[in-house]
């Protein structure tokens, strides 16, 4: 190995003090945080350097670590909701609510120790910085478990950060583990929320058994402050026959990076990964998949679409990878962005990694403004310039959240789009 | 009234209108006949608004004010409506949402109540059913995938439902079969009124048997060179713009 050692950031020297401070009252999953903790310390925080982390360099961006909720959870209300709901408060696991028969819910903690829930089980072939942090520090966190043969009616809500609202900059770093069993259908949602104007810093890990034959839908919703700095990653194994489909709804943050590595484990499971990404001011977010199709006969949709407005930056990178036995994969990813102003700016890097021949795999980056003559001709019909647009990037982005199948919910989300276009056109 | 006086207009540096005068008082039906490329529907788009051109000299005006200054959408608000030669399709909006949005945002500008759901609901269908345009289409996303003839149609549907003061109507004609010509033309002669002004680019006399025209204006090279009764339209048929092609050379 050569020499060239960087200095240490601030914040990477905090958090190799603080696992030597900490690793002795970890719960469990020893040897796994110790490993995860050791790839930390060798490579550091990831940059710009590192080639998955070329246009999100998280080194430059967390020059220090935020310290962790002191206080308790008790602060904040029991949610008014009949819909299953697990709430943390600051990162603080604070209450699981309404869970229907069939669905359990464990600490992390002791899941951990008593070993019916391990770190890293969804993680297939992929290794990622990130999630080697969560996993070297994480105490907060659920193992959730869905029996097989259950339909889950509603939305199971995961809460992450709910009234991250403390006085000063926190960091959490909850971890999720959901097992899905065998025909079981789950609809779940995670949520990263939070004030305005506090720096937090979260670094959640949700990892999704997905069973034979079951079927998941996975909706992340970031809508965090604007000063916050959102880490989240999905990670999934696909059963045999089994269906994700994971959207990535995002108009919060400052700096956010949503990771999804998804694994087939089986054959002729359907994956779906969508995106709705809308940005403003100078908010950066970057939507990272990786797709591996270790298996034969697995398809793949994905579609991501941005708008992105102000001087804000988006960031694609989808890697389908697909194993030399995976035959007859079917794979398709299209990114496409809307850039409303002249400074707005938007990175795809589609990438194709192809070691089987027959395959059937597709992708298509797109990125440009509205289309002028579209505009003038709604104007014509006298929209104001500001609604014509409106108009057409909700129709754009819509496309995308069609894959929503729980009506109330897409319902929900297209209201927080009509929201960010009218918080859009008031500011114009 | 709407005027145009000593209009000039370049685009990219290209000259394509070069002093054009016309007036369409209300009431008038005025049809507008020239070869093509003389420059018909770049008129029209400046008149409703459109940014790409410059305008070196002249001015547009409605009663009297120059509407040089205003948006697209402040032009229709006073009235100006376009039938696009080439209507745009605009895919995930369906033309149920479209429609409701414009009259919305016009009754708006113009200070005028909203139209209650049911009522609007009431206009479409009506307006709809007299041009023979099929409910089911108002589901679907605004022109994509229509035929030709179906997007003229819904063009003439939008001028129904939007009661502009002058409607401009740059080949609404191409593209229809001989039934829904017919059917269409009967459409915008319902619309005539004593309020209501109309300019009708066509190149066939066919549809002016429908919509029989106060006067005929020829145009060629960014100008009219002859303005005249509807036999002007049959001249043309005969023999061509030859004359005028010539003559304004
Ligand atoms: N965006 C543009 N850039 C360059 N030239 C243009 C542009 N738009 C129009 N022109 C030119 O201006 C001239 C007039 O075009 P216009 O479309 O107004 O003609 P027209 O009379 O409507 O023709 P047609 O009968 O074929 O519809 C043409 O020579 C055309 O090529
Ligand atoms: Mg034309």
């Amino acid at each position: 190995m050569s020499a060239v050692t960087r200095m240490r950031t601030p914040a990477e020297a905090a958090l190799i003090e603080r696992f030597a401070a900490e690793k002795a009252t970890l719960p469990g999953a020893a040897e796994a945080r110790a490993a995860a903790f050791a790839r930390f310390e060798t490579a550091g925080l990831p940059s710009k350097r590192v080639e998955s982390y070329h246009y999100t360099d998280v080194r430059a961006l967390m020059r220090t670590v935020a310290p962790d909720f002191a206080g308790k959870a008790d602060g904040m209300r029991q949610p008014e909701t009949d819909e299953p709901r697990i709430s943390f408060f600051n990162g603080v696991l604070h209450s699981v609510s309404n869970l229907p028969p069939g669905v359990s819910c464990e600490a992390l903690a002791s899941a951990l120790a008593s070993g019916t829930a391990r770190l890293g089980v969804a993680m297939g072939q992929a290794s990622d910085a990130v999630v080697d942090l969560n996993t070297a520090f994480a105490r907060e966190g659920v193992a959730i478990r869905v029996a097989a043969g259950i339909t889950v009616p509603g939305i199971l809500h995961i809460s992450l950060t709910d009234a991250m609202a403390a006085a000063m900059p926190i960091s959490s770093r909850p971890r999720v583990i959901v097992e899905v069993g065998a025909g079981a259908s789950l609809c779940l949602m995670e949520s990263i929320t939070g004030s305005d104007g506090i720096a937090y810093q979260v670094n959640s890990v949700v990892e999704l058994l997905v069973g034979d034959g079951a079927k998941v839908e996975h909706i992340r919703v970031n809508l965090a402050g604007d000063k916050a700095l959102v880490l989240s990653t999905l990670a999934a194994t696909l059963g045999a026959e089994s269906e994700l489909m994971s959207l990535n709804f995002t108009s919060g943050g400052e700096v956010s990076r949503h990771q999804s590595f998804i694994t087939y484990a089986g054959e002729n499971a359907k994956l779906r990964l969508n995106g709705v990404t809308m940005l403003n001011a100078r908010q950066h977010c970057d939507n990272t998949l990786v797709v591996d199709h270790a298996v034969p006969h697995g398809e793949s949709r994905e579609l991501f679409r941005a708008a992105i407005d102000g001087e804000a930056q988006g960031v694609f990178q989808g890697k389908i990878i697909v194993r030399p036995h995976a035959q007859k994969t079917d794979g398709q990813m299209a990114s496409n962005a809307l850039l409303l102003s002249d400074d707005a700016a938007m990175s795809n890097k589609p990438e194709l990694e192809i070691f089987a021949d027959d395959v059937v795999c597709a992708h298509g980056a797109t990125c440009g403004a509205l289309d002028e003559n579209q505009l003038f001709y709604l104007m014509a019909r006298g929209l104001p310039r500001a609604e014509a647009e409106a108009l057409l990037v909700e129709a754009f982005l819509d496309e995308a959240l069609d894959a929503v199948s729980h009506e109330g919910l897409r319902e929900a989300l297209a209201a927080k789009v009509s929201v960010w276009l009218s918080s859009r056109k008031t500011a114009a | 009234m709407l005027e145009i006086r000593n209009l000039h207009v370049e685009i990219d540096g290209k000259k394509i209108l070069n002093g054009l005068d016309l007036t369409v008082k209300p009431g008038e039906v005025a049809a507008i006949m020239g070869p093509n490329g003389s420059g018909k529907s770049t008129l029209s788009y400046v008149i409703a608004g459109k940014e790409d051109y410059e305008i070196t000299e002249g001015d547009i005006l409605i009663n009297g004010n120059s509407i040089l200054e205003m948006e697209a959408n402040e032009r229709a608000a006073a009235g100006i409506f376009l039938a696009f030669q080439y209507p745009l399709e605009i895919p995930g909006v369906a033309t149920m949402t479209f429609l409701k949005a414009t009259m919305n945002a016009q009754a708006k500008a113009r200070g005028e109540a909203e139209l209650s759901p049911g009522d609007f609901i009431k206009a479409v269908r009506g307006a709809a059913a007299k041009l023979g345009i099929n409910p089911d289409m108002l589901k679907r996303p605004l022109n994509v995938g229509f035929s030709g003839g179906e997007k003229k149609r819904m063009e003439i549907l939008q001028m129904a439902l939007l009661d502009p003061s002058y409607c401009i109507l740059d080949e609404t004609d191409s593209g229809l079969d001989i039934d829904a010509l017919r059917i269409v033309a009967e459409g915008v002669n319902a619309l005539r009124s004593k309020g209501r002004g109309m300019l009708v680019i066509t190149h066939y006399q066919r549809l002016l048997d429908h919509i029989v025209p106060d006067v005929v204006h020829v145009m060629a090279k960014g100008r009219i060179v002859k303005s005249g009764g509807p036999e002007i339209a049959l001249e043309l048929e005969k023999n061509g713009y030859a004359e005028y092609t010539d003559q304004a050379a």
